[in-house]
């Protein structure tokens, strides 16, 4: 918990804006009260068993939400200072040889271009290479939805 | 005879033992708290889902300012720190024609979009000396400011709501911009890769016409078509086609309504038809890199082109087809994938059936090539 408060003021470190701060301690704050009320919800389960089975049950059902309910928010409040960053798609460059059909892929260089000539083929020495394509590969499936 | 009622009964405070009653009570209170501050406490846990956005935004908005900066200082070998002058650019800001009465608005517009053109051209050349003649680094240099642009304009509307819905406490303030907020970042994260693919000068996703035009055209001759488009004649299944695409390899859309608009003047109206073929957005559900055909003037932008297109379609009653390749935002603006590329043959065939089928053998067709034509050569 005490990890929680700090991340919670790591992350408004940057933006600096008391508000901020008032809300997310209050936020923090209810959490942490409505957890400790499910730990003692679940506590009085387990001392309530022996004399009141039913009321007993209530009151681990309510406690387990309560806690669940509660974690689920602690975890979204960490969650959000995962690190950030932008993803660099590798981009791949075709060359082929237009005279006997020779295929290359390389890794795209600044400078390449569609229908950009390159130096001579190796068993061709006459016929120049050329850029064909240039694309990126999407790797992950993209989720179908099957409707 | 009078008994006093049984206030114990009243609320089931859960017997005897203190601490069951503390915590039933404690239940009562949460209870009451969420009946009367559960509206606000949802708010605040949107102004928190806002705020990280926000967070992501920035650091998105910055990285795109930094690297477009090194790309400057790496191109255009600026003597002074560009920082100041880019910060400049990023504020650019273009007021649209007034439309109250809007007969003659296309032109003004246009005009407007030529000043503005020219004006972040010269201001690229001052802020990279060395790439001042070289015109292709130049272009990929100016869209990549453009996308550094839209993701600063991003930033700052979102800040604005932002920052609005928390002066006013105000929940449909925050809930509209929470509600558009997955869109508006999905859109952020495609312009912060397009500024990469601009600074390398990568092709994109909305370059599928300009691709398509240049695989019709590679090894036939060109000459220049006003406003930064390139034509080539080219003999296809029997006809003359005039194929038109922006002039590559720099980032550049050139006008293809101005080129369009020349050809049809130079042939005296006498086209068989125009076949436009573009990148077309797709719905959630379609496949990247379908390919669908249809009528109408398949072009994007602020519809000056299209206007002109139509202009002159309808002046000599020529018939106007599209073919488009379906992506979506992302796809269109970051670096090409395979799926549009592997799409370019199968709108060849397209291209190809509607000239067989709806032209006579002999006829002129034109074929535009529409979209952004970086890292695509002819
Ligand atoms: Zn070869």
């Amino acid at each position: 918990m005490m990890k929680v408060n700090q991340l919670a003021k790591h992350q408004n470190h940057n933006q600096s804006s008391t508000a901020t701060q008032k809300i997310s301690t209050y936020l923090t704050l209810i959490v942490l009260i409505v957890m400790a009320l499910a730990v003692a919800a679940l506590l009085l389960a387990i001392t309530a068993y022996a004399t009141d089975v039913v009321a007993a049950g209530v009151l681990a059902i309510i406690g387990l939400i309560a806690l669940v309910l509660s974690g689920f928010m602690l975890y979204q409040f960490r969650r959000q200072t995962v690190q950030l960053k932008i993803e660099i798609p590798k981009v791949m460059t075709t060359i082929e040889c237009t005279k006997c059909g020779g295929k290359t892929i390389r890794e795209f260089q600044r400078g390449d271009y569609v229908y950009k000539e390159l130096e001579p083929c190796q068993k061709c020495p006459e016929t120049k290479q050329m850029i064909t394509a240039i694309y990126k590969e999407v790797k992950e499936k993209e989720k179908t939805y099957e409707v | 005879m009078f008994t006093p009622p049984n206030t114990d009964q009243l609320v089931p405070t859960g017997g005897g033992d203190l601490l069951s009653q503390i915590v039933s009570w404690a239940f009562y209170a949460i209870f009451i708290i969420f009946i009367f501050y559960g509206q606000r406490i949802q708010m605040y846990i949107m102004v928190r889902e806002v705020e990280n956005s926000l967070h992501k935004l920035k650091y998105i908005k910055d990285e795109g300012r930094k690297i477009t900066i090194e790309a400057i200082k790496e191109i255009g070998k600026p003597t002074t720190d560009p920082s100041p002058r880019v910060d400049r650019y990023l504020e650019y800001f273009t007021i649209t024609p007034q439309s109250m009465d809007p007969a003659g608005i296309v032109a003004k517009l246009d005009h407007l979009l030529d000043v503005r053109d020219y004006r972040l051209k010269e201001e690229v050349k001052l802020m990279a000396p060395s790439a001042a003649n070289d015109e292709v680094q130049t272009n990929n240099l100016e869209n990549t400011l453009e996308a550094a642009m839209a993701l600063n304009f991003i930033y700052k509307v979102v800040r604005h709501y932002y920052i609005q819905g928390k002066k006013t406490l105000s929940l449909y303030v925050i809930m509209q911009l929470q509600m558009i907020l997955p869109m508006v970042m999905k859109e952020a994260e495609a312009y912060a890769s397009a500024l990469k693919a601009f600074a390398y000068g990568q092709p994109i996703g909305d370059g599928a016409g300009p691709l398509v035009a240049a695989k019709l055209m590679h090894g036939y001759p060109t000459r220049k078509l006003p406003k930064n488009c390139i034509m080539a004649t080219v003999p296809l299944e029997g006809r003359t086609a005039l194929i038109i695409k922006a002039e590559g390899p720099g980032g550049n859309v050139g006008k293809p309504g101005d080129a369009v608009e020349a050809v049809i003047e130079e042939n005296e109206g006498k086209i068989g038809c125009l076949i436009m073929i573009d990148a077309g957005l797709k719905l959630e559900g379609e496949m990247v890199g379908e390919v669908a055909e249809g009528v109408g003037a398949a072009i994007g932008g602020p519809g000056v082109d299209q206007y002109k297109i139509e202009e002159k379609l309808t002046k000599y009653r020529i018939p106007n087809y599209a073919v488009i390749v379906k992506e979506d935002i992302g796809d269109a603006v970051s670096p090409m994938r395979k799926e549009i590329n592997d799409a370019v043959d199968k709108v060849i065939e397209r291209v190809k059936a509607v000239m067989v089928e709806r032209t006579k053998e002999g006829d002129k067709v034109i074929i535009v090539g529409v979209g952004n034509s970086i890292g695509v050569g002819q």
